[in-house]
């Protein structure tokens, strides 16, 4: 077993399309892993018997010499996509039993080139939180120091463990301040979130409609390229999709960087920040210097306002994106005698602490009298923080940065909401802006925790992205296994 | 924005409970209202910014609002509509009378 | 009470003077589109419960909406024929508020950047006077569900059928005075927007519906507080309603009372309004940019497309009418109300003499379909028929009482008037010698009666008029029977 669960993607599919191995042996591997690591709670649905039927489907595929390029691939999929008759629950008790009657764009993207679903993973309630700990059915274990209880980061907390932990050969996740970036950090994977537009979110299950976006988390820069080169697509059916055909991100993974400009960004290391992410992160500047990049100082000067505009816009978008999750139509409601009772007590019920206080911030922040200052306030300085990365991007090609100021942490130990939003300050500017960003690991900390680094790229530029990425992760040689990964 | 500490108190957190249809146990209210408080207060940094010229951003994306044709494609699936109606009854879903 | 019948519409006589009403309207009407406004499901009406329904309009989780082309044409179309401005860069926002007929929790409509700024319009007052009404805004918004509150006990039933169905709100500025100009406001744009075809207005199905905000002050005095009278879904609960909710102001002001701002219902049993919600419930509807749309825009030749296709409208027909046909401007005004009369008009009058055609249509037509009960478009006279029975009359084939025989069989039988001219034989008689014939019978029949006038009766002469038209059944040219008695009577 454990051979096949050495694999990457990118190896696994070609041992599958060679025939050395098969779908339905690859897809057992990863269920038997699924249950040998089911202490990290990173699942919360398994659908064994589809991923059987799916798996013998690619094998015959294959056989017939017709193989998609996801072909036979296991993966797990967060459980903010909506997938057709499996329970769809975004980690929250509102949603409990719902089970969606249709297929989101993106996984219906993945299936339509043959990979095969393990089943639904766990993520911060609605997507809400760093550290997984808002689901519903309680927290994820991130694989790495197993025995002390490390947060897997979030929100796509299960994502990232499941990858980490080799319970599924790649997983998707949703980033809308950080939520694909950081966790992959904190679990020692690759997180690529994609330029806004690139991915369609029919299907997915909203939090901040203007930040949300799709992608892949993969144990390599070249397994997600090869996710997003299946996830990625213009859909009607969102009208914030881009209509831009992206280009085969394979293409670009050997394609070096002599000669390109890197901007290294002022703002990204201040106080706060692990002395050992520094160490890496100037380790991370030698490595590409030293594959012929041009490394340029740069100012993203409202880096220190992206935060706090980002927690005014997508609560405030989530406020009323969350409105739909009233007991009438789907969800667990909570009876009473009126309309507004049922109302409260099902939203009282079925929403989580964290949930409950963004709806809150955001009502507040687009309530009468208040608009002006919070709401309107924070879309300007998202405008400067959008020219910031525009004035750089005249004189750089990509940016470099840390993906998290800290390592992961201890479970339970984070109790204030406001030092939880902190995990994402080197995340978020790239979100307001609408930027691709990828996070790949490159060593670790001296608690043995992984440490990973951030690029951000101009829009739709994913593949010179994924050309730098690659580059950077051939330099890092990460080769650390976690402790707590099915073997 | 307003001072940092006192932004909002228990009869404004009611008051926005009441808008987000949340019901919120009384032992909850003090802390509550304090966590809004920091949060708030967080976001407050913002007044340091100068936006006097400066349109504000919806959206990062550059392209135009796409139009579809006026064709009906979809409907007709009450079955799939009601399939996860914690009540219904006759076609319809159901909820607590409402007085008007 | 002093006497009413000298106040002016619009006023109300109280206790301590004249007060004046100030009304503003919001219409919303229904697009004439096949499917919702963000989404493929149909937006027709009187379906099985959520058999229209798509799983956008029933806001399933991750559901987005996609705009509909039709509906952005036709708020650009009813926008110029309002003569107002396009904006070409608008906005869609949500409204946030709960409701069980809401699935998603706002409706998606346009607040701050609407499709159609500032316009006007003429309206013709039932005097044939005219006043021209501002327009504030035109902007695109969906339409909520329909909730049955008498199928169970302590249940409401929720149907989504509506739900997301394309409407446009017409915002005029509050610069209408009286029920009747309300009344003559909503008809004009009603007929507006069939003339393009962007709403079929029928306001029993509900397409087109009125909101009435009504105030009342002193003349020359500042507006006063107003009250929003929701959903008035016909042009007499408009009237009614707005006068009543009027006079209940009024009453509260001369007792030193004053007016809350709040929303009311009409009763349509009692004629009077209601509260509708109270203050302490006020709504906070958080509108803010719907960040699953982008802001909504089109060229300027794109609109100019749309300027140059649209038909010719109810004010620029009207004055056409008056002077191609020479019929006056009030009978010009009621056939312009409805697209179809106008249509039918020309179509009867082409070629004939448009005074009597407009007569005929105006007081026979109308009258008759009123009296049987049936819409314009169940007349079982065609314009080709009426036409017909026009020419008859003008070249003297019958007379104009004749032709109101005529005019009741077709009512009947559908049949064309020369087919039933022949078959009865209603032929004006206009030959002198049949006219003599009959005249000197009435003159040996009633020679009493001759004496008498040739003694200096004059008045008798209508009388002999009278005897020969009876002899001859209606038949008789009146105009030579006229000539010939004068010249007999000497």
């Amino acid at each position: 077993m454990s051979e096949l669960l050495d694999l990457n993607l990118v190896e696994a599919s070609k041992a599958l399309k060679n025939k050395e191995i098969s779908s339905l042996e690859l897809t057992k591997a990863y269920l038997k892993s699924i249950s040998d690591t089911s202490s990290l709670g990173a699942y919360l649905e398994i659908v064994e018997d589809k991923a059987i039927s799916m798996a013998k489907e690619s094998d015959k595929k294959l056989i017939d010499g017709i193989a998609r390029p996801l072909e036979g691939i296991p993966i797990g999929i967060k459980d903010m996509f909506c997938t057709k008759d499996i329970k769809t629950t975004a980690s929250s008790k509102i949603l409990e039993n719902f089970i969606p009657t249709y297929e989101s764009t993106v996984t219906q993207n993945l299936w339509n080139d043959g990979a095969v679903i393990l089943g639904k993973l766990s993520c911060d309630e609605f997507a809400m939180g760093s550290s997984n700990e808002t689901a519903a059915k309680g927290n994820v274990i991130n694989p790495w120091l197993k025995n002390k209880k490390m947060s897997p980061g979030g929100s796509s907390g299960g994502s990232a463990a499941a990858v980490a932990a080799r319970s599924a050969l790649a997983a998707t996740g949703t980033d809308t301040g950080g939520s694909i970036r950081q966790p992959a950090a904190f679990c020692g994977i690759t997180g690529l979130k994609p330029t806004y537009g690139r991915c369609s979110r029919w299907g997915i299950v909203a939090f901040s409609s203007s930040l949300d976006q799709a992608g892949p988390l993969t144990r390599t820069v070249s397994d997600a390229a090869l996710m997003l080169n299946s996830m990625a697509g213009y859909d009607q059916k969102d009208s914030t999709s881009a209509n831009l055909k992206m280009p085969d991100l394979i293409d670009y993974l050997n394609k070096g960087i002599k000669g390109k400009k890197i901007g290294i960004p002022k703002e990204y290391t201040q106080d706060g920040i692990s002395e050992d992410i520094v160490k890496f992160y100037e380790k991370s500047i030698g490595w590409l210097r030293d594959e012929g990049a041009e490394i340029i100082p740069v100012s993203l000067p409202h880096t220190k306002y992206a935060l706090p505009a980002y927690y005014i816009i997508a609560p405030a978008e989530a406020s009323s994106n969350l409105a739909r999750y009233d007991g009438v139509r789907y969800g667990a409601r909570q009876e009473a005698s009126s309309l507004d009772e049922m109302y409260e007590l099902t939203r009282g019920n079925g929403f989580g602490d964290e949930v409950k206080r963004r709806i809150m911030i955001g009502t507040y922040v687009l309530s009468s009298g208040y608009y002006d200052a919070y709401y309107l306030k924070a879309q300007k300085v998202r405008r400067l923080i959008k020219e910031d990365f525009e004035n750089v991007y005249k004189k750089v090609d990509y940016i470099l940065t840390p993906s998290t100021p800290t390592t992961s942490f201890e479970l339970g130990k984070k109790q204030d909401p406001l030092t939880m939003y902190l995990n994402d300050i080197f995340t978020v500017p790239a979100s307001l802006a609408g930027l691709p960003g990828i996070s790949l690991p490159v060593g670790l900390d001296k608690s043995g925790l992984p440490i990973g680094i951030q690029l951000i790229a101009n829009s739709f530029d994913e593949a010179g992205l994924i050309s730098t990425a690659r580059v950077l992760e051939m330099s890092a040689e990460f080769n650390f296994i976690a402790d707590g990964a099915a073997k | 924005m307003p001072n940092k500490n006192t932004i909002v108190d228990v009869p404004t957190v009611n008051k926005i409970a009441r808008l987000s249809r949340l019901d919120i146990s009384e032992g909850n209210k003090e802390s509550l209202t304090n966590d809004l408080n920091n949060i708030l207060g967080f976001v407050a940094q913002l007044d340091e910014v100068d936006t006097s010229n400066v349109e504000p951003l919806a959206s990062v994306t550059g392209h135009k609002l796409p139009l579809r044709n006026d064709d009906v494609n979809d409907g007709n699936i009450e079955h799939l509509v009601l399939k996860n109606a914690p009540e219904s009854s006759s076609g319809f879903f159901v909820v607590p009378k409402v007085i008007e | 009470m002093n006497d009413t019948s000298t106040l002016k519409p619009g006023h109300i006589q109280g206790e301590t003077g004249i007060w004046e009403m100030v009304i503003g309207l919001e219409i919303h009407a229904q697009i004439s589109s096949k499917s919702k406004l963000f989404s493929g499901a149909s937006a027709s009406f009187g379906s099985e419960a959520n058999r229209n329904v798509s799983l956008v309009d029933a806001a399933m989780p991750g559901m987005l909406p996609v705009i509909n082309e039709f509906c952005v044409e036709q708020a650009v179309k009813t926008g110029l024929a309002l003569n107002a401005k396009i904006n070409n860069v608008s906005v869609f926002d949500r409204k946030n508020y709960f409701y069980a007929d809401l699935p998603q929790g706002y409706q998606i409509s346009q607040f701050t950047k609407p499709i159609v700024g500032e316009g006007e319009i003429i309206v013709d007052l039932d005097d044939g006077e005219q006043t021209t009404i501002g327009i504030e805004r035109l902007h695109l918004e969906q339409d909520a569900g329909k909730s049955l509150h008498d199928q169970h006990p302590t249940k409401s039933y929720i149907d989504l059928n509506r739900t997301g169905v394309a409407l446009m709100e017409i915002v005029s500025k509050p610069d209408i005075r009286s029920p009747q100009e309300a009344g003559a406001y909503v008809k004009k744009i009603r007929s507006i927007l069939r003339y393009i075809g962007a709403c079929d207005g029928n306001m029993e199905e509900g397409s087109l519906r009125a909101d009435c905000n009504v105030s009342v002050r002193k003349s020359g005095e500042e507006f006063g507080t107003r009250c929003e009278i929701k959903n008035l879904n016909s042009i007499r609960f408009i009237i009614q309603a707005i006068q009543s909710e009027a006079e209940r102001q009024v009453d509260i002001l001369e007792e030193g009372g004053t007016i809350d701002q709040e929303t009311r219902l009409f009763d349509t049993s009692t004629g009077e309004t209601r509260s509708m919600r109270s203050k302490e419930d006020a709504h906070d509807y958080r509108y803010f940019p719907d960040p699953d749309l982008l802001p909504l825009e089109f060229t300027e030749s794109w609109v100019q497309d749309i300027k140059e296709k649209l038909p010719e409208l109810p004010d620029s027909l009207k004055k056409r009418l008056v002077k191609d046909f020479g019929i006056t401007a009030y009978d010009a005004s009621i056939l312009v109300e409805e697209k179809d009369y106008v249509d039918f008009y020309q179509q009867a009058a082409n070629g004939r003499d448009g005074k009597l055609t407009a007569n005929w249509m105006i007081t026979e037509l109308f009258g008759a379909l009123k009296k049987d009960n049936l819409s314009f478009s169940e007349s079982p006279i065609t314009s080709e028929n009426l036409g017909e029975l026009i020419s008859l009359i003008s070249n003297g084939t019958i007379s104009g009482k004749i032709a109101k025989e005529v005019f009741s069989e077709m009512m009947k039988s559908k049949k064309s008037p020369s087919e039933i001219v022949k078959e009865k034989g209603l032929e004006q008689v206009s030959d002198d010698s049949e006219i003599l014939k009959l005249i000197d019978q009435v003159i040996s029949d009633n020679q009493d009666k001759v004496n008498e006038y040739l003694s200096g009766k004059d008045k008798l002469f209508g009388f002999f008029v009278g005897q020969v038209m009876k002899l001859s059944q209606g038949k008789a040219n009146p105009g030579i029977v006229n000539k010939l008695l004068k010249e007999k009577l000497k």
